[in-house]
């Protein structure tokens, strides 16, 4: 039985950078924790000797030629950005 | 408290693949911002990420040459973490099953002795894009050309126990890198870039102590000094009975110190897992051989092929093979005139000297081995002397023409001619009476000053082989 | 005209009974009189249509042209359409307008097909009832106080209120199946690997696949085969031949074995529907299909494994949706992971939200082995049951979902239940075999979908399977009252 509770909630969301409401964390928290019960059925599968499956066709990696098939699109790419100066993205700055 | 050493490298280099990694857009260096990023490089919704297969091949290629178990079977995983210069938000790398695994390098120490540094494994992964924070006011632009570059992280064994060690291990697989023709190595441009793990123990501990890691030094001399100041600084705290904190650290050149980059909470939890978005990497045992076969001969067994079949010393040998464009050079250089110690003299001397005064790589050097090819052979018959030759060679280099050219133009063609050195001979035996007496009165040593007084006076083209012999027979009492 | 299908509007087109500026502006007119009703549209593309209506009609006269040359579609907001608004059903991509086309758009747009707009869809393509959409719910045609179903759900409700004759939909867990069955239309979501999934915004990589929603298998064979192929730009693209999906559409099913999980008829499925389903097998009977039960042991597993593999998948892939190169930005961010963290939390939408949460916990430090990795063994359970039962029949049948079309509102506050209404579609995705929703009837008057499984790469044989039962009856032809 997995309880998520308030400060499990706050810690995976910081990970995933994603805004959660106070007010909404206990819910999300009963949320998750359902889910989870849920998904803890597979405890009781023996999957010892069964390899993951990545892919559901089990191919491999096609390899591509080493050519430049991309020339400049600046502009059009950049139409759609936030803000854009001298051609670099922005944002809020970054210490290092 | 004797304390000892323990240092990791992680060298990230970028491979010289003319399309990224992951898409076709270019890896030409010092493009303007975000002309060199596609879709795919900008991490648009709904794209995907196509392999690159010459990044495998020169991955294969290092492998091979450090002789490292080559995995058949390997995997890319999305590392998740957000920054602004990682615009999927994960970088696509290889954690589980990376393509290069267990290798080793031998590497010369100071006092000549080698010493064997092991490889932990090498793979492949993107590069990020860059931010810069000079030009804009509490803000920082992001360029992503450089996003999806390839990389090879290739991760050593925490074997080295001094500043020197590391420095004599980055060499070395810089040197190991440029030759296979895997990666240009250029530091200053950043396709090679060096993260030192340092940390210190008890001598005689076998645990090792808490490291700190000292990110992206990009240059010999900065590595060693940035290690130094490392261990001085961590050796102050473990005396004072205090602890090294497990962090990542910058080193800055100009204070000559090392300072915290990332405190701790923002220790990162990467979630690695295969990226679903790229299926297994398969490269079979007659593939890889067919990549070993175009392994180009690496400097230890070029270097000791040098000392067997061409008799040079293990110095010249070394100097001549620690670059793949000067080894290159002298071969085309030694096969033609036949001469191996000779052509090794002014490649290692002359032009070498040329080069590094103009700060110019082999590959680019004005005088191509045909050129001096061309000049050596008219030091062998004898057509001007090798003094004569390196004032012949700067004209050269200077663009003047070939060797023929120039010792026509400026008259330089050696006096061979017995009767004309005869001639100048008896003019200074007969202006230096004095001399002459005391050479014959057993002062041997003076035959320099005549031979001296012969090359003034022919402007040194008179061949000094033939004036010591007509001296020593002119001058006989 | 908007009761016809993509086969006989190609024909009259070709026949000049009209043109296609004269059938897309008869679409244009219905949603525009129509939509309001439904909200199954985010963004109409009137000028744009019009405009490729015309190219379509000059290409016609000029010489040769294929089937679906004029032909108006409904394209899912899902699918990146250049300089064209594409939200994917989220205030984050509201203000997003892609400067490139999705392969499969390319791919209709080399057809000569008309585009009419961007259908509406549960956000990021997270849900089974189209309510989680920032752009408002869509009402099912058929009893508009209930759900479409999802994520597909404007899609289907386009094809069912004949909006258009057909749109494209995506299926990750039953996205196109369980809204096809919802809305009594017909749904094909291919073998994974079969249609490009470049440009079509992804939700989980190696679950997610596009295609046709139609009202008949034939017009679902002729889009797919624009649709089928392999794509240089999707590494997970199969090299497979494609081969022309009508032709065997009238293949004979005399002989044909037919398998009935014992699994899909138990507890939790309504027993009207049930009924439907136990009555559209007996048609297969009568065109000399045999019938024998099937076991699936594993069928139990497909949730939990699929709620593990698919949000786990998500939460990576929504990461790159961070408001610096594109999509919603928040006002004023006051330093980095502010502008992440406002800027994520104030576009995303609950659902989604909860699938990014249970994602970056189920892959975090400690809890990866035994979730992602513990489902992608069980993954593989799910697949070889599958492959044992192919061994037996040709094709495997069932209902698409466990009942009718719900209420809106009804399951919202309920994300487990909502969450099994893809019982019987889910492990199709974890097996990447391909799968079709076909209307069989109708349970307390609303539709009823029929599901037809197949081993990979049988689309031909799932089609014909179709095709043939909609020669037997006349269900793919029912539309509802209010858009007859």
């Amino acid at each position: 039985m997995s309880k998520l509770d308030k400060s499990d909630v706050e810690k995976i969301a910081f990970l995933a950078r994603l805004g959660v409401d106070e007010q909404d964390i206990p819910e999300y928290a009963t949320n998750l924790s359902n889910i989870l019960d849920m998904v803890e059925q597979l405890d009781s599968v023996d999957t010892q000797d069964v390899r993951p499956m990545a892919h559901p066709l089990d191919a491999v990696q096609r390899l591509r030629a080493d050519v430049v098939t991309e020339t400049n699109d600046r502009e059009n790419l950049q139409a759609c950005a936030p803000e854009v100066e001298q051609g670099l993205y922005l944002v809020p700055r970054v210490v290092e | 408290m004797q304390w000892e050493v323990v240092i990791g490298l992680e060298i990230h280099v970028q491979l010289s693949t003319k399309s990224k990694i992951f898409s076709g857009a270019s890896t030409a260096y010092g493009a303007e911002p975000n002309t060199q990023a596609c879709t795919v490089d900008l991490g648009l919704p709904g794209v995907l990420p196509v392999f690159n297969g010459e990044a495998l091949k020169k991955s294969v290629m290092f492998g091979l040459a450090i002789g490292a178990q080559i995995n058949e079977r390997s995997v890319f995983d999305r590392k998740n973490y957000f920054y602004p210069d990682s615009p999927k938000a994960y970088q696509i790398s290889q954690l589980y099953y990376p393509i290069v695994g267990e290798g080793f390098i031998d590497v010369d120490l100071e006092d000549g002795s080698q010493k064997r540094i092991g490889v932990t494994r090498a793979h492949m992964e993107e590069d990020a894009g860059k931010s810069l924070h000079e030009s804009f006011q509490n803000q920082t632009g992001i360029d992503l050309n450089r996003a999806g570059t390839p990389l090879l992280e290739i991760v050593s064994e925490p074997d080295m126990r001094s500043a020197k060690e590391a420095v004599a291990y980055m060499r070395k697989i810089h040197s190991i890198v440029r030759y296979l023709g895997v990666s240009d190595g250029n530091m200053q441009e950043g396709s090679f870039r060096c993260d030192a793990n340092v940390s210190l123990r008890p001598k005689g501990q076998e645990e090792f102590g808490t490291r700190a890691e000292l990110k992206n030094i990009n240059s010999f001399r900065f590595v060693e000094k940035a290690i130094n100041v490392e261990i001085e600084r961590q050796m102050d705290i473990l005396e004072s009975g205090a602890t090294v904190v497990q962090e990542t650290r910058l080193y800055d050149a100009d204070k000559n110190e090392t300072r915290s980059m990332r405190s701790k909470e923002e220790a990162n939890d990467y979630r690695y897992f295969p990226d679903p978005d790229l299926l297994p990497i398969v490269i079979s045992a007659e593939e890889i051989e067919a990549i070993r076969s175009t392994l180009p001969e690496l400097p230890d067994a070029k270097c000791a092929r040098y000392m067997d079949t061409l008799a040079l010393s293990e110095k010249d040998a070394k100097a001549l093979t620690v670059d793949r464009d000067m080894a290159d050079y002298y071969e085309a250089v030694q096969q033609a005139i036949g001469d191996a110690k000779m052509a090794a003299n002014w490649i290692l001397g002359d032009v070498a000297a040329l080069n590094n005064k103009h700060a110019i790589e082999f590959k680019e050097c004005p005088v191509n081995p045909e050129q001096l090819i061309g000049l050596l052979k008219r030091i062998q018959d004898n057509t001007i002397s090798g003094k004569i030759a390196k004032e012949v060679f700067e004209a050269m280099y200077a663009g003047e023409g070939d060797a023929d050219t120039i010792i026509d133009k400026k008259g330089l063609k050696q006096i061979t001619d017995t009767g004309a050195i005869e001639a100048i001979i008896d003019e200074i035996i007969a202006n230096n009476p004095s001399q002459v007496a005391e050479f014959q009165s057993g002062k041997d040593k003076l035959i320099g000053f005549f031979v001296g007084q012969v090359m003034k006076a022919s402007k040194g083209k008179a061949n000094p082989g033939q004036v010591n012999q007509l001296l020593q027979t002119k001058l006989k009492p | 005209m908007h009761n016809k299908t993509i086969a006989e509007l190609s024909a009259g087109l070709k026949a000049g009974e009209f043109t296609s500026v004269e059938l897309t502006q008869s679409y244009l007119n219905r949603i525009h009189s129509l939509d309001e009703q439904l909200n199954s549209f985010i963004t109409v593309t009137p000028e744009l249509a019009l405009e490729q209506a015309k190219q379509a009609d000059a290409q016609r006269a000029a010489g040769h042209v294929g089937i679906l040359n004029g032909i108006p579609l409904a394209q899912k907001d899902i699918f990146c359409t250049k300089g064209v608004k594409t939200s994917c059903g989220s205030k984050m991509l509201e203000p997003f307008i892609s400067p490139y086309d999705a392969t499969t758009i390319t791919k209709f747009n080399g057809s000569g097909a008309v585009m009419l707009g961007k259908t509406n869809m549960d956000e990021f393509a997270m849900g089974s009832s189209n309510e989680t959409s920032w752009y408002g719910p869509v009402k099912n045609p058929w009893q508009l106080d209930s759900v479409p179903g999802g994520s597909s759900g404007g899609s289907a409700a386009v094809v069912a209120a004949r909006l258009a004759p057909a749109a494209t939909g995506t299926d990750t867990g039953g996205s196109i199946r369980q809204p096809a069955s919802f809305c009594g239309i017909t749904g094909l979501k291919p073998t994974y690997g079969r249609v490009s999934r470049y440009g079509m915004i992804a939700f989980a990589s190696s679950l997610d696949q596009a295609g046709p929603m139609t009202r008949t298998a034939e017009d679902a064979a002729l889009m797919l085969n624009v649709m089928a192929g392999l794509d240089s730009r999707d590494s997970t693209s199969v090299d497979e031949a494609v081969p022309d999906y009508t032709a065997d559409l009238n293949n004979s099913l005399s002989g044909l074995k037919i398998g009935l999980p014992k699994e899909y008829f138990s507890e939790g499925l309504d027993d009207a529907v049930a009924k439907v389903i136990e009555s559209a097998v007996k048609e297969y009977e009568k065109m000399g299909a045999i019938v024998k039960e099937i076991s699936l042991p594993t069928s139990n597993l497909a949730v939990p494994t699929y709620y593990i593999i698919a949000p786990s998948e998500c939460s990576s892939n929504l990461s790159r949706i961070d408001g610096v190169r594109y999509g919603y930005r928040c006002e004023d961010p006051k330093d980095l992971n502010d502008l992440y963290i406002r800027s994520r939390g104030e576009g995303f939408g609950a659902e989604v939200k909860r699938r990014i949460l249970v994602g970056t916990y189920a892959l975090s430090e400690g809890f990866y082995d035994a979730y992602y990795v513990k489902a992608q063994k069980t993954r593989r359970l799910i697949s070889n049951d599958f492959n044992q039962a192919f061994a037996d029949v040709d094709v495997i049948m069932g209902p698409a979902a466990p009942s009718t079309a719900f209420k809106l509102g009804e399951l919202t506050d309920d994300p487990i239940t909502m969450y099994l209404s893809d019982i019987y579609t889910i492990a199709v995705n974890l097996a990447g075999l391909p799968g079709m929703s076909i209307p069989a009837g109708f349970a307390n008057g609303m539709p009823v979908g029929l599901q037809l499984i197949g081993q990979h790469f049988a689309e031909s044989k799932l089609l014909n399977i179709a095709h043939q039962f909609q020669q037997e009856t006349d269900w793919h032809t029912q539309t509802p009252d209010a858009f007859k």
